[in-house]
């Protein structure tokens, strides 16, 4: 995974609640068994017509939010489906951070494993985001993960919350499985414990 | 102190935290599927990890597999075909139990585990699905997870979690004989709406949940992850004690009473604190129908389409509006005044022996219109043969149902069972998104019962006034 720096880039803007996993990636999409690839197909049903061209009232087809890396985007993004090939659609289209009200649960324990920045802000700053999105379209904002900031030039500043080791995995760019692994010693006895405590789930 | 049933399970599964790291949590069982883990074991393999205890792992075939018979033994889809043989691979590999189609336990995976009793109360469960939640019915911690936890639990047997929230949402009162589990989870949502229950476990109460049967709590609890829920939990009592008695993974001899002891210790303790109450009465709880495209947008049947006046949210009044675009209502149109073209009874919410109980009594002597598909799919072979053998298939198909081979199907649309754009559906499933069951699709979720009813109409119908008529 890469390791998530400080930028400053396009924030495309997405003034939709309740966006879920479905329209992230639709289904026809998920049968592919590698990670790679999926970022052509984000937002597959809105961003195309029938006959596969691109379809020009979609958000980020607007040519403004071309090399966009921040999505701005309306509450309870990320709804539904477990499916990681949400976020592996996200990242390969080449957004690394998303900034909205809330996120659904799973999607947003999905965004750090895939070195996706998901910032939550309160209701009047995603408003006041959106607003200056809409005013001045390709326009830049910064996000210094390490000072947990968002800034525009339009001067909204942001300090949002993130916790701690999922701080420091994405600045490091952390494989969180060899973290765990780390403490197969506490995980060796907690099992033994276990088996104790349920003999019975290691009976057969 | 005081415990709820959330905290005693996180607190015997809680292994160690390091410091500046999320606590980890020990993981009892690991459901899996064909769609969520090839890019698990691919990790797994690059990494030259092995898989900790392949014993905890159960899995089966169920997103991609045609409900057509002829399809079923040569698939048409072949980059669905190579994801089933990569499964199958998979499990070939590493010795774990796959249900593949050609076995007899074959179904969906959240009607299979609970048929062979492979969850018990008080287990932590997880899948790369989210709709394990449904095992909550039985009293386990059982959520849905992304595929690089699917390889973090393989290689490791735990995963970083950080504790959630508890809300305890109590339903007393009686339910009236139409309406559902289905109903109560579909009112929950459209009372706390589908973020209402982010960051929280559920945990469901009263005197209609302790009425409800196990396959009931199981439709309800499957539905905690559409309130946003990490997952919803119901206590186990007798009920959950009988349904696992004698079931292949349930415990034997000795080792049962222990297990049972345990299970009896595991509900909420008196004067155990939630952070958040929601309270609902049965009595008021009618048969409720989607107009949306989301969860939350739901009436009562006897309503009508509501119009984005009627929030008082600007969100949710823009929601309103581009939902009643897509799924081409008007507001003000009674909801038993909409036609359907088609109807979908099964998914992991509703594909279980009960669930065709209730809809072919309500489809007895019915007979679907000719301008309306209607598909009866159950959530297993297990199922399948039940129905069959209680005629149950018979009444559906003199009814003018087709009556398939058991898997996921419309529930999300993978396997080639969909919608064409336009087409409106009353389905039993979890999901009213757009384009969920087909690009351009209108889904309405609904209780078995009002399923079979719809399709016996052409259009939605109040099933209280069946009986009356």
């Amino acid at each position: 995974m890469d390791k998530y720096t400080n930028h400053t880039s396009v924030a495309a803007l997405m003034n939709r609640s309740n966006v879920d996993t479905d329209q992230i990636i639709a289904k026809q999409f998920l049968k592919k068994v590698e990670r790679t690839g999926f970022g052509q197909h984000l937002f597959h049903d809105w961003r195309f017509n029938e006959d596969g061209t691109p379809n020009p009232d979609f958000e980020l087809n607007n040519p403004k939010f071309d090399g966009a890396k921040i999505l701005v985007a309306g509450d309870n993004f990320g709804c539904g489906s477990s499916r990681e090939h949400a976020p592996w659609a996200i990242d390969d289209y080449g957004f690394n951070t998303i900034i909205s009200t809330s996120f659904a649960d799973i999607f947003y324990n999905n965004c750090f494993k895939n070195g996706i920045l998901p910032i939550v802000v309160d209701a009047d700053t995603l408003k006041a985001l959106m607003s200056e999105i809409s005013a001045n379209e390709g326009v830049e904002f910064t996000v210094d993960l390490e000072n947990q900031k968002v800034s525009t030039p339009g001067g909204i500043e942001w300090s949002f919350e993130i916790d701690g080791f999922r701080k420091h995995n994405l600045l490091e760019g952390l494989d969180d499985i060899g973290l765990t692994l780390a403490q197969t010693d506490k995980i060796d006895s907690y099992e033994a414990k276990h088996k104790e405590m349920f003999p019975w789930l290691w009976a057969s | 102190m005081a415990k709820t049933m959330y905290e005693k399970i996180w607190d015997a599964h809680f292994v160690h935290q390091e410091a500046g790291q999320a606590p980890l949590m020990y993981v009892d069982r690991h459901l899996m599927h064909e769609v969520t883990s090839p890019q698990a074991f691919e990790g797994l393999k690059m990494a030259g990890r092995p898989i900790r205890n392949t014993h905890s792992i159960l899995a089966t075939l169920d997103h991609c597999v045609p409900t057509k018979l002829a399809d079923r033994l040569n698939l048409p889809d072949p980059i669905g075909a190579k994801q089933v043989q990569t499964m199958m691979n998979n499990c070939d590999e590493h010795g774990l139990i796959l249900y593949d189609m050609k076995s007899k336990n074959n179904g969906i995976i959240h009607v299979v585990v609970p048929e062979h009793g492979f969850v018990h109360p008080g287990m932590t469960t997880v899948c790369g699905d989210s709709h394990t939640a449904t095992h909550g019915a039985f009293g386990a911690l059982a959520f849905g997870i992304g595929t690089s936890e699917v390889e973090h639990v393989m290689a490791t047997q735990c995963l970083p979690q950080s504790k959630s929230k508890t809300m305890l949402v109590k339903v007393d009162g009686t339910l009236s004989k139409f309406s559902t589990a289905k109903d109560i989870a579909l009112a929950i949502i459209g009372k706390i709406g589908t973020a209402g229950g982010n960051g929280f476990v559920i945990e469901y109460a009263g005197e209609a949940i302790e009425a409800l049967s196990m396959q009931g709590r199981m439709t309800l609890c499957n539905m905690a992850i559409e309130s946003g829920a990490r997952a919803g939990l119901v206590a186990p009592d007798q009920k959950t004690i009988d349904f696992l008695e004698g079931k292949e993974f349930a415990p034997k001899g000795e080792m049962w009473d222990r297990a049972v002891k345990y299970w009896k210790s595991l509900p909420s303790d008196d004067g155990a604190e939630f952070d958040l109450i929601v309270e609902l009465r049965a009595e008021d709880i009618a048969p409720q129908v989607t107009w949306g495209t989301s969860p939350e947008q739901v009436v009562p049947v006897d309503q009508s389409v509501p119009a984005p006046t009627d929030f008082d949210s600007e969100g949710k009044a823009i929601a309103c509006k581009s939902a009643l675009e897509y799924m081409g209502l008007e507001s003000g149109t009674k909801m038993t005044d909409i036609p359907v073209d088609f109807v979908f009874l099964g998914s992991c919410t509703n594909s279980r022996i009960e669930d065709f109980r209730a809809a072919a009594e309500v489809a007895k002597g019915t007979t679907v219109p000719s301008n309306v598909t209607a598909i009866a799919v159950p959530g297993s072979y297990l199922v399948k043969e039940q129905a069959e053998a209680e005629g149950l298939d018979k009444i559906f198909t003199d009814a003018g149902w087709e009556w398939r081979e058991p898997g996921c199907s419309m529930c999300l649309a993978m396997n080639g069972d969909q919608l064409t754009p336009g087409q409106r559906c009353a389905s039993t499933s979890n999901r009213n998104f757009e384009g969920r069951q087909g690009k351009g699709g209108r889904t309405h979720l609904v209780s078995p019962a009002m399923a079979a009813a719809t399709a016996g109409a052409g259009r939605f119908v109040d099933i209280r006034e069946l009986e009356a008529s």
